[in-house]
């Protein structure tokens, strides 16, 4: 679009216009590069993560100074000996030959395409010389990393506690939306405001009880800490499904209340086929919070690896394996691949429901 | 309901008892669970903080009066840790503040190309796990084969040592923190994309430049959500565990200089199990969260700026 325009007007090609033209044009290539440039650097640490998963302890410590990439020297077998590959300089060009013989003014070297000629001696300090490195990425990591944590085990656990609070937070708080955007209920506006207010409270107050409570009915170590709670509605989820709710058209509710239907039919086959979009940024949210969720599984799933959900198995594998960055970083990858493949999916539903939240206060 | 209004009266009267029950039962998911995880804990982790209660002997639980009230004051920790919360509060805070605003200008810049792709890119490490994102910064942060040093020394500038140092472990934590923005920019974003075009105009009539229109046109506009942003950052805060405790395993090394309030709170509660005290320092923590928020709710009327009057 810009483009064309740019044309069409250079034609006219009257001075002061084309001054504005090029104004503007430098106006918006400066603010873009600028955006792309921060985003560059707000984006830097997923570079980082992808290229030290795939390089080993030694090409880490290498890369500090050195390449970026996953690189090893080349080295020759000769004669029963590891020789590294340089980068040695001659009159007639650049040859790339193996190392045999140190010497601190003199150096001899093996050319690895005729490794049975005479050895080459080279004049120079031999310190001074670049080493032929060769991309080698480590693609083990992801098998050790993927076993390590038991990947397999923990996205089961996961995806279970996820989609069950799924299925209870759906259930409960497009219910209790319902009642506050449709129902007659004495003091709903208080009854709202208290539903609002329990987002500022820490959750600490409320821990201690409730960790004592289902440590008394024997739930700490299993599941249902995780998922019962989702049962009993949020109000994160309640705000937004309402105002979702308030802004649909009540003739259609009225009509199907002539016709016959009960508050549960009015809701099945009126309000819940109208509130799809919303309805998906609820489920996103809570699978993307599920996934995160480090606290309570913590304290819940503590001491039991084969019931923790991801973030907890993660953080415990690598604080048992601290010292390897390099695995660190591949089970940091597997921890958030499934979320972000989701987000790049339905990214329209994630951004208009957060923008709800945040503007209809 | 409308329909109501038409019929005659016992009949309305009915109708009306009918639809508060349905209501009454479609919003008791939330009435009970209020009661069952937020109402009754709250209460209980009252009378808790006058107990000795532990879990691991439950059945020796004993009133200790304000013992656990005098504990505060002779818990060094606990001085401790309110002063390392409220120290990077008080980095963060600002940040938190005025970043989202700047990241929302330039996102909404009239000059600006590629903007749908800019905003995804922008929003996405909002959705990273936060153990994923504490391990990629640890990594970004290192002193020797972290790539933040390296960027500094393209710049020749050396960088510090983020992690280990009592210092600045606190700008580290902000820069952890950075990728937790998408939500806030987000809010702004859409909170400047609604105000009224003719705004602008008027203030462009009357000779306002852009940081003018800026100042007086758009921070106005936008104050509800930069109230609604700071409400939920000032949470946050009250809140924060998890990125110090992933980074240090809750040792709160370097020195004490991450042992935050919640950490604290953490280590009593659920490694040394003593759960009296661990709710005393719980309701301090709510006493101090209610009153924080308090403070601001009424500071709101001074500064946070309604169109339409009552906007809820």
């Amino acid at each position: 679009m810009a483009a064309t325009r740019t044309a069409v007007q250079n034609t006219v090609n009257t001075s002061p216009y084309y001054g504005r033209q090029l104004k503007q044009f430098t106006a918006v290539a400066l603010t873009t590069l600028f955006a792309f440039m921060i985003l560059g650097v707000y984006l830097m640490p997923f570079s980082y993560m992808l290229v030290t998963s795939f390089k080993d302890k030694a090409q880490i410590i290498a890369g500090a100074k050195g390449p970026i990439l996953p690189m090893d020297p080349i080295t020759l077998n000769y004669q029963g000996e590891v020789l590294e590959v340089f980068k040695v300089p001659f009159p007639e060009g650049v040859r790339q030959l193996a190392l045999l013989k140190k010497g601190r003014s003199e150096s001899s070297f093996v050319d690895p395409e005729n490794p049975d000629a005479e050895p080459i001696v080279w004049e120079g300090r031999w310190r001074t010389l670049e080493p032929v490195i060769q991309f080698s990425p480590r693609y083990g990591n992801f098998k050790a990393a993927w076993d390590g944590i038991n990947f397999p085990r923990l996205l089961f656990n996961t995806t279970f506690i996820a989609v069950t609070g799924l299925i209870g937070t759906l259930l409960s708080c497009i219910a209790v939306a319902y009642a506050f955007a449709r129902f007659p209920i004495p003091g709903k506006p208080i009854l709202f405001m208290v539903l609002i207010a329990t987002i500022i409270l820490p959750r600490q107050v409320m821990l201690v009880p409730t960790f004592a409570f289902f440590s008394a009915i024997g739930w700490v170590g299993t599941w249902l800490p995780l998922i019962v709670p989702h049962f009993f509605a949020n109000a994160y989820n309640v705000f937004l499904l309402r105002q979702y709710f308030l802004q649909l058209p009540r003739e259609l509710d009225e009509a199907a209340m002539i016709d016959g239907a009960g508050p549960l039919r009015i809701l099945l086959s009126v309000i819940i086929p109208q509130s799809w979009p919303v309805i998906v940024a609820v489920a996103l949210f809570h699978l993307v919070f599920a996934w995160n969720d480090y606290f309570e599984p913590l304290i819940y799933t503590l001491g039991k690896p084969e019931i923790q959900p991801i973030a907890v198995g993660i953080q415990q594998f690598n604080f048992r394996f601290n010292q390897q960055p390099h695995l660190i970083q591949a089970t940091a990858l597997l921890g958030m691949v499934l979320p972000v493949i989701l987000f790049f999916m339905a990214q329209r539903f994630f951004m208009r429901g957060v923008v709800v939240t945040g503007v209809e206060k | 309901m409308m329909a109501t209004a038409e019929m005659n009266k016992p009949q309305a009267g009915r109708l009306m008892r009918q639809q508060q029950r349905w209501g009454w039962i479609f919003l008791s998911p939330w009435i009970i669970g209020f009661f069952a995880f937020t109402a009754l804990p709250i209460l209980a982790s009252l009378i808790f903080s006058f107990t000795d209660f532990a879990l691991n002997k439950p059945e020796e639980i004993e009133f200790v009066g304000f013992q656990n009230y005098v504990q505060l004051f002779k818990d060094p920790l606990v001085s401790v840790s309110l002063w390392v919360t409220l120290k990077f509060a008080l980095l963060s805070l600002p940040i938190a503040v005025a970043l989202p605003i700047a990241l929302a200008s330039l996102l909404n810049s009239k000059h600006l190309r590629g903007k749908r792709v800019l905003r995804t890119l922008f929003y996405m490490p909002y959705i990273v796990p936060v153990v994923s994102a504490v391990y990629i910064w640890q990594g970004v942060l290192n002193t020797e084969t972290g790539w933040l040093n390296r960027l500094f020394g393209l710049l020749g500038i050396s960088g510090p040592d983020w992690l280990n140092s009592v210092v600045w472990i606190y700008p580290a934590l902000v820069i952890i923190g950075l990728w937790g923005l998408g939500n806030a920019y987000l809010i702004t974003l859409a909170g400047m994309q609604s105000v009224p075009t003719e705004y602008y105009e008027a203030a462009r009539v009357d000779g306002a430049n852009g940081w003018h229109r800026f100042r007086h046109v758009t921070l106005p506009m936008i104050s509800p959500v930069i109230f609604y942003n700071l409400i939920l950052t000032i949470i946050g805060l009250f809140r924060y565990f998890e990125i110090p405790f992933i980074l240090k395993q809750g040792t709160g090394y370097p020195g004490s200089s991450t042992m935050f309030f919640n950490i604290h709170f953490y280590k009593t509660t659920f490694v040394f199990l003593d759960m009296g005290y661990g709710s005393t320092l719980a309701w301090l923590l709510f006493l101090i969260t209610l009153a924080v928020t308090l403070v601001l709710f009424a500071s709101a009327r001074y500064w946070v700026y309604y169109a339409s009057g009552d906007s809820s």
